[in-house]
């Protein structure tokens, strides 16, 4: 099962690398990681996905906390959440179909970004498995390139209803 | 009144921060991006620097000189190849949280990313095997950076930290304010164990039938040696202990149940197997002594004293973790237990085991074995000296027969087991102790993977004693072969490669010794101690194909134990 960590890490030479070095050193398995800055100076925010029972779960986060940089380390695996990924992928098109991308693009909330006269490059933000549908739904048209962010997240307030757990990027 | 700070190169930097650090010692080796520092170390007179011929070498030193003082030891070393030659002693000293303070040079900053003349990524290169390390990339951090290297070094489960200095670091200028205090966010080791999980524990014990102290090198480190005998003494519980652990209790004590472990002895492994509460302190649960992980002490409610929570439910899930410092928790722990648990029975059994299959081993054809020779050192030193082992079967034969007396006397690598620690160790032990009786044994092969500092030894006129057990094998592996490998001594004879002991000693300066004899080893004892004022190498010529027994074979449960020396058909 995949699971969701949020770490809040010292912005400090070497940081990200120290935790990555931990992941592949004690054979943890990184499915994806994202950094960028939060609302505290000198903090970054890292959203890693890792996958693994409780027991690995349980020495991820105690290892992830044994750093000196690392500040917080929260397990969200098991917390009501609101979880992004951002998509660019940019889709071939013939002469006639590009009407039919663009109208796709839109149901999935996606946007325009460039555009040449053989390719459309499309941005969509969502949970990951929107993300995959929309991948899916491209593909058959020819996918060029695509870049992935990689998922964020963050715990919801207490008002919200806690099922976004299917929003956990699937084993795909 | 603002103060006035004084401006001062890095270098003085540098030395300043070590004084107030009150550093007496660094273990070192000279080189192009260290170079300033040796300018500056010339007129230095508050510490002193001692001089390796191997980086490896250094690190192993301050490793003997922390592991026996309790202080962090100091290393300095040039960049490049002098940082690499580090990575195995750094790693070392990571697996037995031995405190350190590693300062590599590093080329100009501008250099970095090069392929500069003798860059190497020291801090990428160690990062999985230091608690921390910084690359200083302001000379106004430097003295910052240093002040956390030693903190983060000691505190906390101790470690190395390397601290990387670039060459033009060095040379630069800025005013210098040495911070009290250390604040780092993101790291705040628990000193105080959760009081109402004392309590319980303490309670747990109270009502054990079987109880058991598990004690690791966690104890030495935190100070709590007086603590666990108090707790151990005033309710008659056994105490074994792993090899890191041993020297914690006293081993001629009644309540020690010596080692635990693949070659731990047979009642402490039965009494592990057996025991209704364990107690955990300052221990890891290291495969070493669990041996098979789903037969282990199954019977036990498992209480885990340590100050590292990410040692909690790593190996083993335990029923009451308890995170902090052992001292702190051991003191609270025995005034909480005020009434001695029923032990009398649970003795009964233990000291059954122990008649069942006591350590014993071939004495009546009268060659010379390893173990014979620990018994004499053991009784002429009483326990009392200063023994740096190296790697091997040596290794557990000492664990298994010398009764160490007292905390940071036993000088061993354990987590890594590295072979050549001994000879360095035992140099950095000395200047820790110069007091004590300082005794390196290691075996014909480790012997020859340090031996260089012989040299080191000699130039400082140290009276220590380097003990070579030699039996023209790599014994441990050749164990192996015999036992697991179809008796394929692949590379283990070192009967026609050996060098002549006796005249390495002597080129290196030392006075060299050699018997094979059973009635000499007292005399070549006695007389390495009457020599005060150089090093003695004492090659004891034992038995070749000796084999250390207790032991538990690889995969086996922990109370599963060959104890006897049998054909390999058989098994
Ligand atoms: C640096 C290093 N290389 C290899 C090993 C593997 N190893 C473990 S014990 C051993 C044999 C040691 O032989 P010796 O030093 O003669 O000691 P003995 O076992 O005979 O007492 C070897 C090669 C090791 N522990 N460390």
């Amino acid at each position: 099962m995949k699971r969701i960590v949020s770490v809040l890490v010292e912005n400090r030479f070497g940081a990200f690398n120290r935790i990555t070095t931990l992941f592949s050193g004690k054979g943890f398995n990184l499915h994806s990681i994202s950094i960028g800055g939060t609302e505290i100076p000198g903090l970054s925010r890292m959203t890693l996905v890792t996958s693994g029972d409780d027991k690995m779960l349980d020495q991820i986060i105690k290892q992830l906390n044994r750093l000196i940089d690392t500040v917080k380390v929260v397990d969200l695996s098991k917390e009501p959440l609101s979880v992004r990924e951002l998509a660019l992928i940019t889709v071939q098109y013939i002469k006639g179909n590009r009407t039919e991308i663009s109208s796709l693009c839109s149901i999935f909330g996606g946007k325009v970004v460039d555009i040449t006269s053989k390719t459309l490059t499309i941005e969509i933000t969502g949970p990951p498995d929107k993300i995959n549908a929309a991948v899916n739904t491209f593909l058959p048209y020819g996918i060029k390139e695509m870049a992935r962010t990689g998922v964020v997240a963050l715990k919801r307030g207490e008002q919200v209803r806690a099922n976004e757990q299917e929003f956990l990027p699937n084993n795909s | 009144m603002k103060q006035h700070k004084p401006i001062m190169s890095g270098a003085d930097i540098f030395f300043e921060c070590l004084r107030l650090e009150n550093v007496e010692y660094i273990f070192g080796y000279p080189g192009g991006s260290v170079l300033k520092l040796y300018e500056h170390l010339y007129d230095v007179d508050f510490l002193k620097h001692i001089l390796v011929r191997h980086e490896q070498g250094a690190v192993h030193m301050a490793e003997g000189y922390a592991k026996a003082s309790g202080k962090v030891g100091v290393v300095l070393v040039t960049s490049g190849p002098g940082a690499t030659n580090t990575v195995t002693g750094i790693a070392d000293a990571y697996m037995d949280s031995v405190p350190l303070v590693v300062f590599t040079g590093q080329v100009a900053s501008h250099l970095i990313g090069k392929d500069a003349f003798q860059e190497a990524d020291i801090v990428g290169i160690t990062r999985p095997i230091t608690k921390h390390n910084f690359l200083v990339r302001d000379v106004k951090d430097l003295a910052s950076n240093i002040k956390k290297a030693f903190y983060i070094a000691s505190s906390g489960k101790p470690g190395p930290v390397l601290v990387d200095l670039p060459k033009d670091i060095i040379a630069a200028k800025c005013e210098f304010e040495y911070p009290d205090t250390v604040e780092l966010r993101g790291y705040k080791p628990t000193i105080f164990g959760h009081s109402s999980q004392i309590k319980k524990a303490a309670e747990k014990i109270h009502k054990a039938k079987r109880p058991l102290l598990y004690v690791g090198g966690g104890v030495i480190m935190s100070g709590a040696t007086d603590e666990l005998k108090l707790l151990a003494k005033e309710n008659k519980l056994p105490v074994a202990m792993t090899l890191q652990g041993l020297g914690a209790y006293p081993g001629s004590d009644e309540l020690s149940l010596g080692m635990i472990g693949m070659h731990g002895t047979y009642w402490a492994n039965q009494a592990i197997t057996n025991c209704d509460v364990l107690v955990s302190l300052g221990a890891r649960f290291d495969d070493r002594v669990t041996g098979r992980i789903d037969k282990f002490s199954l019977k036990s409610y498992k209480i885990h004293i340590d100050i590292d929570p990410a040692a909690i439910d790593k190996n083993v899930l335990v029923d009451l973790p308890i995170v902090g410092d052992a001292k702190h928790i051991l003191a609270e722990l025995a005034s909480e237990l005020t009434e001695p648990p029923a032990t009398d029975e649970w003795w009964e059994e233990i000291n059954a085991w122990r008649e069942e299959c006591p350590m014993e081993y071939e004495k009546s054809d009268g060659l010379l074995r390893t173990e014979y020779i620990i018994e004499r050192i053991s009784e002429k030193t009483k326990g009392n000296a200063i023994i740096v082992s190296d790697v091997g079967q040596h290794q557990m034969w000492i664990a298994q027969h010398y009764k160490y007396e007292n905390p940071r006397s036993n000088l061993t690598s354990g987590g890594l087991g590295t072979m050549g620690f001994s000879v360095p160790a035992a140099i950095g032990a000395y200047f820790a102790r110069p007091d004590k009786p300082i005794i390196s044994i290691s075996g014909d092969g480790g012997f020859q993977m340090n031996m260089q500092e012989l040299i080191t030894a000699a130039a400082n006129k140290l009276p220590i004693k380097f003990f070579i057990i030699n039996n023209n094998f790599l014994g441990m592996v050749r164990q192996w072969q015999e036992l697991f490998h179809a008796e394929k001594y692949s590379f283990t004879d070192l009967s026609q490669s050996n060098p002549d002991f006796v005249k390495v000693a002597e080129a290196f300066g030392c006075v060299g010794m050699s018997t094979s004899s059973v009635e000499e080893v007292d005399k070549l004892i006695d007389k390495a101690f009457a020599i005060t004022d150089r090093p003695v190498v004492v090659e004891f010529k034992v038995v070749r194909e000796d084999m250390v027994f207790p032991m538990v074979p690889a995969g086996a449960s922990i109370n599963d134990m060959i104890v006897k020396r049998l054909s390999p058909k058989l098994m």
